[in-house]
């Protein structure tokens, strides 16, 4: 598997399919695993940092579960293609910002990716599309198990995994759930809903993840703690409250519907004409024009379109991804340019 | 000029962010600069905050008590862990067992471990903790049921069975 093949195609997480797709975009479950007693790489010299890099590359190697993989140092790598990999959602700011001694895992439709030496040593990600954290969990369990076989984790019988912060320590595990939320937005009931699930000890951010506003309505919630419940139990209780969620999200498309039809289907054939027909559009603006068209597919109130085309879209017309698409490097004005004649072709405008 | 975000109303507002070195100018109307704010706001997670957990020697106004402990195996000071907030590997959870123990309960609102284990681990070990995690598991329930009669009882079989662990633990340190 080489870089460059990722940009043409796009992760699993963005087919559209599996359970609620309409609402929830992807399942995430992300688990941080160190080797005992080897220095966490805040604290690892660059040396350090090489031979821990070393040693989980060796693994990965001989892991089946990793065949056709891309793994890439990120040293190697400049800017534009980190910026890349992290608006696919496969690594973090942190692991673009101090690149020594770093690495990065991806499977070929990108289910499973490992950050090596981010704030721990091994952060495994498993992201799937829809809603299933059942399943995403079984193969992160799976991975780390086979895993585990050969590397000795960090470990200890009262305190479960040990992590570089306290705040992971556990189960040192977080399952995660993007959701499309433009009903509960439009209708000014997101922040409600936003202040139970802090009550509730989970934690709300944006399409990208830490540190990222909310933008195109999507959500991502995740769990806080770490310790005192099993994996079982915290997936059970992020499910309950996903579920929760993606009814409250229902409920508000309908009251949509029923209280002015006209009003809703304008904006969202506004925003698929403004979409199909721009010469020069901002991601800000393409994103909110996005979420519109997408509620629109769901609702049936947009017919030709498909749901994984629109997904997609999140995706190609971030900076990073027109850049690798045109093979060069773009200014502002000639990103605004060249996303709209992107989004032209792909919506057939 | 107009606000970036609405395009509606006029931009009062003038915000300078500067992410990896890229600087970015954003010109906002008052109600998309609050919005903002709070969106800053939220970007201090609980990791930030930790420093501030870890700090419990401080008395009102006072400074804190200062921990005079080092992790034998990576040499971090437990004054290093207070300002940062990380640990430097896997040892330092040993040399600062005292302090960590409040603060991973006072972090997660438990501090015993319930879930998975590595698949490598000798089998005596593995049963004993996974006893000890049925046990941790029914108390949880017993006290989620309000039965605290059965919740006592547990707890004491609990403290029993961690009693021993240390003093395994103890007499293999003197062996070391």
């Amino acid at each position: 598997m080489e870089f460059n093949d990722f940009v043409h195609s796009t992760g699993q997480w963005l087919m559209g399919t599996g359970t609620n797709a309409n609402i929830v975009m992807s399942s995430r479950i992300r688990l941080a695993r160190n080797l005992v007693k080897k220095p966490f790489p805040n604290k690892a010299r660059k040396k350090d940092l090489v031979d821990i890099m070393g040693m989980i590359q060796d693994t990965i190697a001989q892991n089946d579960y990793f065949k056709n993989s891309l793994f890439v140092k990120i040293s190697e790598l400049d800017n534009v293609d980190k910026q890349f990999l992290i608006e696919r959602h496969l690594m973090s700011h942190e692991h673009a910002a101090n690149p020594e001694g770093k690495a990065l895992v991806v499977s070929k439709e990108e289910v499973l990716s490992v950050m090596i030496n981010e704030e721990d040593h091994m952060r495994i990600q498993v992201l799937k599309s829809g809603f299933d954290l059942d399943e995403t969990w079984k193969i992160a369990d799976t991975i780390d198990d086979s895993l585990a076989q050969k590397l000795d984790f960090a470990y200890s019988g009262s305190w479960g995994y040990l992590t570089a912060c306290p705040t992971n320590t556990g189960t040192a595990m977080r399952g995660s759930v993007m959701l499309h939320l433009p009903a509960l937005v439009m209708t000014k009931q997101i922040s409600k809903v936003l202040n139970a699930i802090s009550k509730l000890n989970f934690a709300s951010r944006g399409f990208y993840g830490e540190g990222t506003q909310a933008s195109g309505n999507f959500y991502q919630i995740s769990n806080q703690v770490s310790m005192g419940h099993s994996e079982q139990d915290v997936i059970q209780n992020i499910r309950g409250l996903i579920c929760q969620v993606i009814e409250q999200e229902e409920q508000a498309r309908q009251a949509l519907i029923l209280q002015n039809r006209p009003v809703l289907e304008d904006k969202i054939f506004r925003s698929y004409g403004v979409l199909k027909n721009a010469h020069i559009i901002s991601s800000q603006e393409t994103v909110e024009l996005l979420s519109m068209v997408r509620v629109g597919i769901d609702l049936n109130i947009i017919k030709n379109v498909d749901r994984h085309a629109i997904n997609e879209l999140f995706l190609m017309i971030q900076p990073a991804h027109l850049q690798k698409l045109d093979g060069k490097k773009l200014s502002s004005a000639e990103r605004d340019t060249k996303r709209a004649s992107l989004i032209r072709e792909k919506l057939g405008g | 000029m107009m606000c970036d975000i609405c395009g509606k109303k006029k931009a009062t507002v003038h915000l300078t962010e500067i992410v990896d070195e890229q600087m970015s100018e954003m010109h906002l109307c008052e109600e998309c600069a609050r919005q903002k704010s709070v969106q800053m706001e939220q970007q201090f997670g609980l990791a930030d905050l930790l420093a501030g957990l870890a700090d419990f020697g401080k008395t009102a106004g006072g400074e804190a008590e200062k921990v005079d402990l080092q992790c034998p195996n990576c040499g971090m000071t437990y004054e290093e862990f207070r300002k940062f907030g990380r640990l430097g590997c896997s040892e330092c959870y040993e040399a600062f067992k005292m302090y960590l123990t409040t603060l991973l309960k006072k972090i997660h609102g438990s501090n015993q471990h319930l879930g998975k284990m590595p698949v490598r681990m000798p089998q005596a070990e593995k049963k004993r903790i996974e006893s000890l995690q049925e046990l941790r598991n029914q108390l949880m329930q017993a006290i989620q049921m309000e039965d605290f009669e059965k919740a006592a009882h547990l707890r004491d079989k609990v403290r029993e069975v961690e009693k021993l662990e240390k003093k395994e633990n103890d007499k293999k340190e003197k062996k070391k």
